[in-house]
Formats: C-alpha cells, sequence, structure tokens
C-alpha cells in the first residue's frame, strides 16, 4: 500500500491523504471524493451512466419565437439562472445543441423552418415546447395560419403549459426532462407531424395542379391540411 | 412649460379650434366625392384613380407629413381603403382619406409614391383583403407565404381548406445564387429566420459587395398569428384585451392594452375615472421601463455579443421593474390589467409596501443608469460602432412613419404623450427626449434617457396615489356588460407605447364586436427604414441599426 511510503514521522495518516501526497490543495478533496475513500471506482452500466450525463450537461438552443422567449431569457438570466441545472446558456448553432425549448406559437410560414432547424440538431435530441402556443395554439387556435402546437411538426418530449409560463415552470419542465433521459425514458410520437416533402411527391389534386406553375417539382414544401388537424 | 412646443406657420385649414375640413375639402376639390364622419377626423371619400393627386396635394400643401396607417376592409358592397393621415407637428389635425374601390375587380392607386410608408401598408392590406394597388413598385404578399391561397380578411375566405407553404426562400449563398447579374462579385445571404441577432424570427435577405450592403430587404410573416381576425371574433367587453398583450410582448403589455382601452373608451363615450387614469400612467410607464431595459441588453448583445455583464444586468434590473408589475397585475409578463372604463383592480394592500418598493426602485435607478452609462455609453468600442452608423435622417424618418424612439432619435418631436394628450400626462412635470445625431447612438441615447423620464412619471404617480383621498378611489367607470358601439362608427385611435405611435382602427356593425379592428403598429414602420440605414453600410452596423429599431417581431407581424 502507497501508505508504506509516507515519512515515519506522520502517523495517523488516511490512505486518501497519502494517495493526495504533499502540498495539494484541498480544494480538490470533495465530498464526493471523501465518499469515496481509498476505492475511487464506480460500477454502473455504460448506458445508464451515458444517460446520466446526458441529462446533467444539457446544451440549450437558442431559438426565440414569441412572448415565451421573453421568460425563457428570463429563465437563463441572473435571477433564475437555468445554468444551476447543467441546462446552461444557449448556443447559437443547432448543431451544438441538444435540446430546443419552443418558445411561442407556430405559423404556417415558419414551421418548415423549425422543421429544418430541428433536423440539424444532432442525435439524441429532446424538445421542450413552452407555453400554450405550442400545445394547441393557445390563444390564437382559431387562427387562419397558426399550427396547432409544436407537436404538429416535431415531436415532443415535455410540454410546459401556461401563457406564458412562469420560469418556475419552465425550469420545473427541464428538470423533468433531465429526469426523464437520466431514466432512459423516451416519448412517444402522439401525432403525425407536418413532413417536409419534395413538391413532387405531393398527391395531385386542384391545389398542388394550380401551384405547379409556381413551385418546381424539387422544391420543399409542407402542406397543411388544416381540417385533418388533430 | 417643457410640454410645450414652438408654434408652426399656419398651414391650409388650421384654425384655433380644430381644423377646418371645409378648407381642406375646397383645396381638394372635385376629387371630394362625399365626406365621412369618424370619430376621430372627417373621410373624404375619393376617387380610386386620384388617390396619388389628393395625398400628394394634402402633403405638400396642408402639411400633412405623417401616414399613420392604411386601413383595408371588405364591405358587403365594396372594398375600401382608408389612409389616415395626421401631422407630426400636431397629430391632433387629423383627415382620412377613404378610397373605396369595386367588389369585382378592386383596385386603387398607390400611395406609395406619396409616402414611403404606403408601401409595407398597401402590400399587407393586398395580402390580407386583396385590394390591388396600380403603380405600386412591389406588390406581393407580405405577411403570408406567397403560395397562399386566397386572402384571409375577406369575406368569402375558407379558413379550412388546405395550404402549401415553400422552403425555397433560404436560399443556399453557396450553389451560386448570386443575385446580381452585372456584378458577380456579389453574395446573397441569409439571416434568420432563426438568428440570435435577428430579435425574434425575422429573416433578412441581404446581397453582400465585399462585406457591404449592395441590397437588403427584411422578409416578415414569420409570427403572423392572426391578431386582427382575433381581435374581430372578441367581444370589446372582456375578449379583446387580453391579446394586446402578446403584440409587443417585451412587458409592454400595459401600454398596448391602453391602445385598444383608448380607442373602445372614444368609440363607446366611456369616461374613465381620475384615479384609474393616474393608475394606468403609473403602470405604462413601469411598462416602458422594462421594455426599454430589454432594448438595452439586448443591443449590447447585438453590438458586443456581451451575454454575461451587460445583458444580464438589464435583466436584472428589468426584473425589479416586474416584480412590481406583478403585484399590481398578479402577472409577469402578459397583464390584461386594464378594463373598459378603468383598471381592473386597485393597488395591492397594504398600500405603503407597494409605494416603497416602488419608491426603492426609483431611487436606485440613478446610480444604475450612471452603471450603464459607463458601460454602454462610455465605452470607445461601442462609440466605434454606434456613432454615425444607421443613418436615418428626419425627412426620411417621416417619410416612412417612424415614430417612437427611432424618430426622436432623428430628431423628430413627438410623443403622443404630449402631443395628443391621453391619460395623465397632461397632468405631469416631464420632458420629451429627441437627439438629433441620427445615428444608432442616438437611438441608444434616447432610450436610456427616456427611462429617466418615465421614472419621473412614476415618481408623481406615486405621490399623487399616496395622497388620494380613499373614498374617491374609483378604479372603473360604470361600462355596460356588453357594449354595442353605433353602426358603422369608425375610430383610429393611438398611444405611444414603448416603440412608438401604437394605433388601432375599428369600425363597430352594431353588435358586440368589432366589423374590423386594424393594428397600426410601430415597429412593422421602423422597419421599414433598416434598407434605408443599411444600404451601403458594414454587415456589423446593419445588425446594430436592427437592434437599435428595437422591433419586436410579435408586433411586426401581429
Amino acid at each position: 500500500m502507497s501508505s508504506d511510503q509516507t515519512p515515519p514521522a506522520v502517523k495517523d495518516v488516511s490512505t486518501q491523504e497519502a494517495r493526495m501526497g504533499e502540498g495539494a490543495d484541498d480544494r480538490f478533496n470533495s465530498t464526493l471524493r471523501e465518499a469515496f475513500g481509498s476505492t475511487p471506482f464506480i460500477l454502473t452500466k455504460f448506458d445508464q451512466f451515458m444517460n446520466w450525463v446526458r441529462g446533467s450537461s444539457m446544451f440549450m438552443l437558442q431559438f426565440g419565437i414569441a412572448c415565451c422567449s421573453i421568460e425563457m431569457i428570463a429563465t437563463y438570466a441572473i435571477k433564475h439562472d437555468l445554468d444551476r441545472f447543467g441546462a446552461g446558456i444557449p448556443r447559437a448553432s443547432p448543431r451544438q445543441a441538444d435540446v430546443i425549448i419552443v418558445p411561442g406559437t407556430i405559423v404556417s410560414k415558419f414551421a418548415p423552418r423549425m422543421k429544418r432547424v430541428y433536423d440539424q440538431m444532432p442525435e439524441p435530441k429532446f424538445v421542450v415546447s413552452m407555453g400554450s402556443c405550442t400545445i394547441s395554439g393557445g390563444p390564437f387556435q382559431e387562427g387562419y395560419n397558426v399550427v396547432k402546437g409544436a407537436e404538429e411538426v416535431i415531436p415532443v418530449d415535455i410540454h410546459v403549459p401556461g401563457c406564458p409560463p412562469r420560469p418556475e415552470a419552465l425550469v420545473y419542465g427541464v428538470a423533468k426532462l433531465q429526469e426523464r433521459i437520466a431514466n432512459g425514458e423516451s416519448s412517444p410520437v402522439t401525432v403525425k407531424p407536418y413532413e417536409l416533402e419534395q413538391f413532387g411527391d405531393l398527391d395531385q389534386d386542384e391545389l398542388v395542379q394550380h401551384l405547379a406553375d409556381e413551385i418546381d417539382e424539387d422544391d420543399l414544401v409542407m402542406r397543411y391540411d388544416w381540417d385533418n388537424s388533430p | 412649460m417643457s410640454l410645450e412646443k414652438p408654434s408652426t406657420p399656419t398651414e391650409i385649414g388650421v384654425t384655433e379650434d380644430g381644423l377646418d375640413y371645409d378648407a381642406l375639402a375646397e383645396l381638394l376639390g372635385g376629387h371630394v366625392l362625399d365626406r365621412e364622419s369618424h370619430v376621430n377626423a372627417e373621410g373624404f371619400v375619393v376617387r380610386p384613380d386620384e388617390v396619388q393627386d389628393v395625398l400628394s396635394t394634402l402633403k405638400t400643401e396642408a402639411g400633412f407629413d405623417h401616414c399613420a396607417c392604411v386601413t383595408a376592409q371588405e364591405y358587403d358592397d365594396r372594398y375600401e381603403s382608408i389612409y389616415h393621415l395626421r401631422k407630426f407637428d400636431d397629430p391632433t389635425q387629423e383627415l382620412s382619406i377613404v378610397v373605396p374601390s369595386p367588389k369585382d375587380d378592386p383596385h386603387n392607386q398607390s400611395g406609395a409614391r406619396v409616402y414611403d410608408t404606403a408601401d409595407w401598408h398597401e402590400r399587407e392590406a393586398y395580402d390580407l383583403i386583396g385590394i390591388d394597388y396600380d403603380d405600386h413598385p412591389d406588390l406581393r404578399r407580405i405577411l403570408l407565404p406567397e403560395t397562399w391561397q386566397g386572402h384571409p380578411l375577406s369575406q368569402d375566405y375558407n379558413q379550412s381548406q388546405p395550404q402549401i407553404v415553400t422552403l425555397r426562400e433560404n436560399a443556399n449563398p453557396l450553389q451560386g445564387d448570386r443575385r446580381s447579374e452585372d456584378d458577380p462579385d456579389t453574395m446573397f445571404v441569409n439571416i434568420g429566420p432563426h438568428h440570435p441577432a435577428t430579435h425574434g424570427v425575422l429573416h433578412v435577405q441581404t446581397v453582400l459587395d465585399g462585406e457591404q450592403i449592395a441590397d437588403i430587404e427584411p422578409d416578415i410573416g414569420y409570427l403572423h398569428r392572426c391578431e386582427e381576425q382575433m381581435c374581430q371574433d372578441g367581444t370589446y367587453r372582456h375578449q379583446i384585451m387580453p391579446y394586446p398583450d402578446r403584440w409587443d410582448y417585451v412587458s409592454a403589455g400595459i401600454l398596448n392594452e391602453w391602445a385598444y382601452a383608448r380607442a373602445a373608451e372614444d368609440l363607446a363615450d366611456i369616461e374613465v375615472p381620475e384615479y384609474a387614469q393616474v393608475i394606468r400612467t403609473m403602470s405604462a410607464e413601469l411598462c416602458r421601463i422594462a421594455a426599454h431595459m430589454l432594448a438595452l441588453g439586448t443591443f449590447a448583445l447585438d453590438v458586443f455579443g456581451d451575454f454575461t455583464a451587460i445583458f444580464q444586468y438589464a435583466f436584472r434590473d428589468r426584473e425589479v421593474v416586474q416584480n412590481i408589475l406583478e403585484d399590481l397585475t398578479g402577472q409577469r409578463l402578459m397583464f390584461n390589467y386594464l378594463r373598459l372604463g378603468g383598471v381592473a383592480w386597485d393597488l395591492p394592500e397594504p398600500r405603503e409596501e407597494f409605494f416603497e418598493k416602488t419608491r426603492d426602485f426609483l431611487d436606485d435607478l440613478p446610480y444604475k443608469l450612471e452603471e450603464y452609462h459607463d458601460l454602454i455609453t462610455g465605452n470607445e468600442i461601442f462609440q466605434m460602432r454606434c456613432v454615425d452608423t444607421g443613418v436615418l435622417s428626419a425627412e426620411k424618418a417621416k417619410s416612412y412613419g417612424a415614430t417612437g424612439p427611432v424618430a426622436r432619435g432623428s430628431g423628430v418631436d413627438y410623443d403622443l404623450r404630449r402631443d395628443d394628450p391621453y391619460g395623465y400626462y397632461d397632468e405631469l412635470d416631464w420632458n420629451v427626449v429627441t437627439e438629433t445625431g441620427c445615428d444608432n447612438f442616438s437611438r441608444v441615447l434616447v432610450r436610456m434617457r427616456e427611462v429617466e423620464e418615465s421614472a419621473r412619471i412614476i415618481e408623481q404617480c406615486v405621490d399623487l396615489l399616496e395622497q388620494w383621498p380613499e373614498d374617491d378611489r374609483e378604479i372603473q367607470a360604470n361600462v355596460p356588460r356588453t357594449l354595442r358601439p353605433d353602426p358603422d362608427k369608425e375610430i383610429y385611435r393611438a398611444v405611444e407605447a414603448a416603440k412608438g405611435e401604437l394605433g388601432i382602427y375599428i369600425r363597430s356593425d352594431g353588435t358586440d364586436k368589432p366589423a374590423r379592428f386594424k393594428i397600426r403598429s410601430p415597429c412593422f414602420s421602423n422597419l421599414q427604414t433598416l434598407p434605408e440605414m443599411s444600404q451601403g453600410e458594414y454587415i456589423p452596423d446593419m445588425i446594430a441599426s436592427l437592434g437599435s429599431l428595437d422591433i419586436v417581431l410579435g408586433e411586426v407581424d401581429r
């Protein structure tokens, strides 16, 4: 054992102290380190470990849509400080993000772009939908231009209701998401979402034929059948 | 007193007690077919093919230099466009130009050659109502996608028909999408709709020549959530009031609510008790401070990319305002506090605590502002970025209908709180802030100085409320449960919101819901000036200009 090599003058030296050696700063001596004692090893399943890591360090996407984004910023900012929960300062590029918070009303013109942003995020990715608009269209549900919920476009893991939800509610939603990730749970997709598809692949009907002059065959389009919205 | 303006040379139709519409009608002569009487002004009915003549006569000879809004609507027997004209020197002098056009082929002459601002307003009218404007520079859809079918606010629109929306507007700059054929060095770059610097979901299409902007076009409509339709579907008394909070959602809720309250109260002849007016004035100015704080923080974020210091400081201080507003209204963001005829409830008990909290905030404010001046306006890098960039001349600002801090940063002395008084503003002592730099720096400075003025107003309101006799605290007028204004009553009324002139046009048809509800959003007009400011500038300066405009996409797109 290493305790043999300690100078004989110092008695009652713990194994841990001996390992640390002399001159080491005790700030490295965390409670966790103390708890482990002389055997600093954990046995766990790799999947479980990865899930725990994923949930504990989430990169959010900097993504603002409407009113809720103001409360989302307030959640990131000093008073509520989402960073305390390991879900920190937002990243501007979807390529670097794990979690997308959808904060606001999604309208027909924006849904294809949001889908594109979501597609650009690397797997595994998670979605928190914030506010009533992303659940059902909220106060704007009757609008001619409003997509009735984020789930019509992308799969959603956690819904945070409210108009807008308070920052505390969003923190709770994110914490719940972390819990689910740590437990390896995933959400079933409950709605068949609107897809981006090539214009040429759409079923030929009156509308498609009418637009045939304006849209190229290989343009990506999203078709809204408002009547079939859930 | 500071609230007085220098007198202007008299123009046609100006008399001591308001506008003399007969003189104006005489000026226009045979152009005027008929005269209507709206609540705010008289309306002159003119022929659809004489719009340009009429507007330019009124602009050059009668001094109507502000085309506040263009409202379009469909009646059972005709389409109609209304140009709401007023004067920057005295916005109480108003005139509506009413242009009917036939039902089967609705078109009339465009006003965009006279007022630059009419460009976007007419595009919106074309998009939502379906009126064609002849001689318009670029008549395309503006809020809805280009492949949209039908005009949603027209009478025969079928809301459940399927729609197809393309993704092609976001062209790839690497695929040789060089726009200008005569200059192959230019490159096309998309900024947004998902971009950290666009303050939401704005899409800016730019053509770059090197690092300079050769051409720029804001593409809006990514947050067009049918606010006008929602308001037309709601009853006056209660169902409309929650929506204004969601137009300009940067905690400017009460300012927006006031816009609706003012229009509807004037439409239905409701007198608001004085006590309620003081509370309104105080809470509206608290909202203005919160909104300007956020504008300041995000502007620093745009210019420095500083997420840590200034942005967080601004949010820290905004949080204090939000706490006060939460005590007052029960909500952090969507206050829904005003009611037609007053406010929802009185100040929270114990009142002393509320006053103390508000006073504490006001006492701290000067130090905080000093800190901001140290960090922002006193910063050399900031000055280099902002002084003399994004220049908007007063002339252009007026022509584009810019209002609020954007206009006041260009030296246009226009503030509806003073010029078209409402609430309790004309009883209080405060100043309208203007700067003459016309650049990004001036616009930021105007906002920072306006925070000081708002604090002055709040202070006086708190004093008033504290001394208000207890048995005279009337918070709401007696308003009928169901409001049914007389049929065909029309009104355009505006208030000074955080971003500028927020106007509401309402036409009633005798039912308890408005037949037409049109929102004149200050951000919509202000954003139009972006190409003017950034043509030929570097792309980072364009980002700074965009930040200094302080747009909220919820209000631009409605």
